[in-house]
């Protein structure tokens, strides 16, 4: 079979990252067979990178060398039930294996309600059940070392002792995992070991006789699960879930123990700021960074550059009006603009201003530097075009619209949106290539990437369209309209909806790989820095997301809105929140 | 097993591996593989695609029962140029009663349908009015064609691979176990279709191997075709068309028979689209031409 390792991550050579490596080994004579359990092996790994459930250890990596195979995941500080077994000698209490219980059926109603196939786990026993620190359940190997075992049809898989009658005649069903479980928790409770009895034997070795300090009612349930026709047991994990919270209401179990379901996010309190600097009114922009300073604009009229490592003042430059963008930084230079219907050019280092340029309207999206100039849009309905030296206009389009939209600038074209719904792309002369119209207006910023651009909509779609044509190649509903901008992965394209939810989409058959729901709309946009995704809410957390499955990292919350993106400078994570304030996390 | 973490983090110094130099698997160039990567092709303007197709009954059936449906198109004057092409494949399924039928109905309403609502896409204008997207279209034709292949040869059944490219962009709806590829004039070919296949199928479940699928024998059992099944899920997707690089349809008349290996090798060292269509066929003539061979090779030069 193979063997685990305690490994370390050496991508993290200043701290100690522990990774568990599970080794499988290829035993088959024949090559093509050997090939296609490699194919099977990798396959599964993907699907169980995409899980997210907290009882579900992460994985990182997967590599097949020679005739072994190695999964790399997270590793669990904590015992397996068997260890626990073994280390003990006392019963364990009732609600502890109530508790314990009650998360692996979460898990287990999460696996077998799967989309598009259900997941048998087929070998529930347990050596395979870890307690971790907190005293929380994650289910070790699953299906995925079974694939190497001997005999690919028909043999039996699933652990002696604990596996149902049904599962030796070669059929993995869920009440298959029922039954498995059922016989752990009757081991659990009498501390008798199945596999040292002859098979299907519980009914003869009732609970209540051997530890009488078991409840009936919990000693039901078990029974239930342990019934020999399939048909006599639990239909689903949910229904067996839901007995055992009955009974774990009723002996008042669920007071006194900590149970963990999937909607439960991981602590907060270990995240906590580098530090935090307050404004004077709202930040709703996003911040730029250079120099190991940070500026960020807010409703108080004023820039403020803010020392990156420390949060100390270094200068403010008051506009007269709010600040709701993120500004442009390009040979210190920054250039903001402002709801005073101004664009102003700031020394970065000194704070001074250099140049102001007036508009007819509030300027609430953000400029874009190329070719030497600066490109803006504004509520005025013009998209602008400024030279950065002489500060004097190049030109400027009408497009009908408040430009609201950042416009996005490749090495040939510029593309941003306007609030009647019109998504333009222009040349540097400022002729218009294309247009395309949506239903509502656009406030999301576009992102182009391999001839693509997308950007989010009033109208509850995100837009992949052709960026040299203006084709729409597909959109994806969301549940409300949006104005956050998306991001990209290898294979996905992120954003979030005013609906609470972020979204990621995949990139080639726009089908939603994954949503996180948070309590708000999500105005914020995303970021994407190493595996995560950052995202801020209205809800006024800050979500750390792995962006592969969209399971929670951490959050943060803060008193307000966050309605910026967030950035990363030197492996500090910076944002705005609506509380005025701004934050720098660690990461 | 130290070992091996060892070579994999260089912890220690390790001697090379006594079989290095026999690892090493990779021969000398051909010419014809060092004229490919070395000719300095400057770009070809307008940007095109240039397409060759071919088609055999095989050398084992009597009639040929896949159709294949070719538009390249190209308005260029301005200073920027957009080529778009639509290509389609059907295979009428053979042990049913209207295969050809089928396939040929299914093709041309499926080219129906995409033309008459992106005649603009072909004649270079724009999208005014566009109401849908590009993969919802391709969805509307899919279902277009299920309706008529019900009720134009009902009982009969076929396999439905269209690609519509643009620019850069190519977008496939695809039913059944013909094929699209891409491939890179430098580098690999894949396919960037999935077979619905009861072989594939067990394939991927792990039940059977390549080598068994080989000779299993409902190997041309399909569990998704054009109609044969209500309601139909056809797989719709965008992909980057390589530049330089190739898109190449067929049915499995080729990829059944010859190797991808071999399809990239023909390819590489054919002087043109159409020459290398016919010697695909060709090859899989040679190895007996057990089914009806159809293929599309579409070339976006640099």
């Amino acid at each position: 079979m193979g063997s685990v390792y305690r490994a370390r991550d050496l991508h993290f050579p200043n701290v100690v990252k522990l990774v568990a490596v599970k080794e499988m080994i290829n035993a088959a004579p024949d090559p093509a067979v050997r090939a296609s359990i490699v194919q099977t092996f990798e396959r599964e790994a993907n699907i169980l990178a995409t899980l997210s459930h907290p009882a579900i250890p992460k994985i990182f990596d997967y590599f097949t060398h020679e005739e072994r195979s190695y999964l790399v995941l997270e590793y669990i500080h904590g015992k397996d039930l068997e260890a626990l077994l073994t280390d003990t000698s006392q019963f364990f209490p009732e609600d502890q294996v109530i508790a314990w219980s009650i998360e692996i059926l979460d898990l287990l109603q999460f696996l077998h309600t799967h989309k598009p196939e259900p997941i048998i786990f087929r070998d529930m026993k347990p050596s395979n059940v870890m307690i971790n620190q907190n005293n929380h359940v994650v289910m070790v190997d699953f299906g995925i070392a079974k694939i190497f075992r001997e005999g690919q049809r028909g043999t039996m898989v699933g652990t002696e002792g604990y596996s149902p009658p049904e599962q030796y005649r070669g059929e993995a069903t869920m009440q298959a995992d029922l039954y498995a479980l059922g016989a752990t928790m009757h081991h659990l409770l009498t501390r008798h070991d199945p596999r040292l009895e002859a098979p299907f034997t519980f009914a003869e070795r009732p609970i209540r006789q051997i530890n009488a300090s078991i409840s009936p009612d919990l000693e039901a349930i078990v029974n239930t699960a342990l019934m020999y026709n399939p048909n006599d047991r639990f239909p689903s994990a949910q229904a067996m879930k839901d007995a055992l919270m009955a009974v774990a209401r009723k002996t008042g179990a669920l007071d006194r123990v900590d149970i963990r379901t999937m909607q439960v996010a991981p602590s907060e309190s270990s995240i906590r700021p580098k530090w935090i600097y307050a404004c004077e009114d709202e930040i709703r922009g996003s911040v730029v960074c250079e120099n190991n300073v940070v500026y960020v604009g807010a409703l108080d009229n004023n820039l403020y550059a803010v020392d990156a490592q420390s949060g100390g003042f270094v200068w403010k430059y008051a506009t007269s009006g709010g600040i709701v963008s993120r500004p442009a930084l390009a040979d210190g230079v920054l250039y903001v603009g402002s709801e005073d219907a101004h664009v102003y050019a700031i020394a970065a280092k000194s704070g001074q201003m250099i140049w102001a340029y007036q508009t007819d309207g509030p300027v609430r999206s953000s400029p874009r530097v190329a070719e030497g100039h600066v490109f803006f849009g504004c509520d005025d309905h013009y998209l602008y075009a400024v030279n950065l030296v002489a500060a004097r206009r190049l030109w400027r389009v009408e497009t009908g619209g408040m430009i609201r939209s950042s416009p996005f600038v490749t090495k040939d074209f510029l593309y941003f949106g306007n609030d009647e719904g019109e998504f333009h792309c222009l040349d540097f002369r400022g002729q218009t290539k294309w247009k395309f119209n949506t239903k509502r207006g656009i406030v999301s910023s576009p992102l182009v990437d391999h001839d693509t651009v997308y950007f989010c909509g009033l109208d509850s779609q995100l837009y992949a369209l052709d960026a040299r044509s203006g084709w729409a190649i597909w959109r994806f509903r969301m549940g409300k309209g949006s104005i956050s901008s998306p991001c990209r992965t290898e294979t996905g394209v992120i954003a979030g909806s005013a609906d609470g939810n972020i979204y990621c989409v995949d990139a080639g058959s726009a089908r939603e790989i994954w949503r996180f729901k948070t309590d708000h709309q999500v105005s914020g946009s995303p970021l994407i820095w190493k595996d995560t995704v950052y995202c801020g809410s209205a809800d006024g957390y800050l979500y750390a997301l792995d962006y592969r499955t969209g399971r929670l990292r951490w959050k943060y919350m803060t008193g307000g809105a966050i309605t910026g993106t967030p950035v990363v400078y030197n492996d500090t994570l910076y944002f705005g929140s609506t509380d005025h304030n701004l934050y720098a996390f660690e990461l | 097993m130290t070992g091996f973490f060892d070579r994999l983090f260089r912890r220690n110094k390790t001697t090379p591996r006594r079989s290095s130099a026999e690892d090493i698997r990779t021969a000398p160039l051909s010419e014809e593989q060092l004229k490919a990567v070395t000719r300095l092709d400057a770009p070809i303007q307008p940007a095109q695609y240039i397409v060759g197709c071919a088609q055999s009954v095989g050398m084992q059936r009597d009639h040929n029962e896949d159709t294949i449906f070719v538009l390249n198109s190209l308005l260029s004057g301005g200073d920027q140029a957009i080529p778009a092409g639509l290509f389609i494949i059907a295979d009428g399924m053979g042990g049913h009663e209207h295969g050809e039928v089928a396939s040929a109905v299914a093709a041309r309403v499926m080219a129906d349908t995409l033309l008459t609502q992106l005649h603009g896409l072909f004649t270079g204008g724009g999208m005014d009015g566009q109401e849908t997207s590009l993969q919802e279209i391709l969805a509307s034709g899919v279902a277009a064609a299920q309706r008529a292949v019900t009720s134009k040869a009902p009982g009969g059944g076929t396999t439905l691979t269209v690609a519509l490219a643009l620019g850069s962009q190519i977008i496939i709806a695809h039913v059944g176990d013909s094929r699209a590829y891409l491939f890179s004039v430098a580098g690999s070919i894949h396919a960037i279709t999935q077979d619905h296949s009861l072989v594939q199928r067990l394939i991927e479940l792990g039940e059977l191997s390549e080598e068994e699928a080989r000779v299993y024998p409902h190997r041309n059992v399909l569990y998704r075709a054009i109609g044969q099944v209500d309601p139909l899920h056809p797989d719709i997707h965008s992909h980057e068309f390589p530049h330089p690089g190739y898109l190449m349809l067929c049915s499995d008349g080729l990829w059944g028979v010859v190797p991808e290996s071999e399809i990239f090798q023909i390819v590489q060292k054919s002087a043109s689209v159409d020459e290398a269509c016919r010697r695909l066929v060709e090859a899989a003539n040679n190895e007996g031409g057990p089914d009806n061979i159809s293929v599309i090779l579409v070339k976006y030069p640099r």
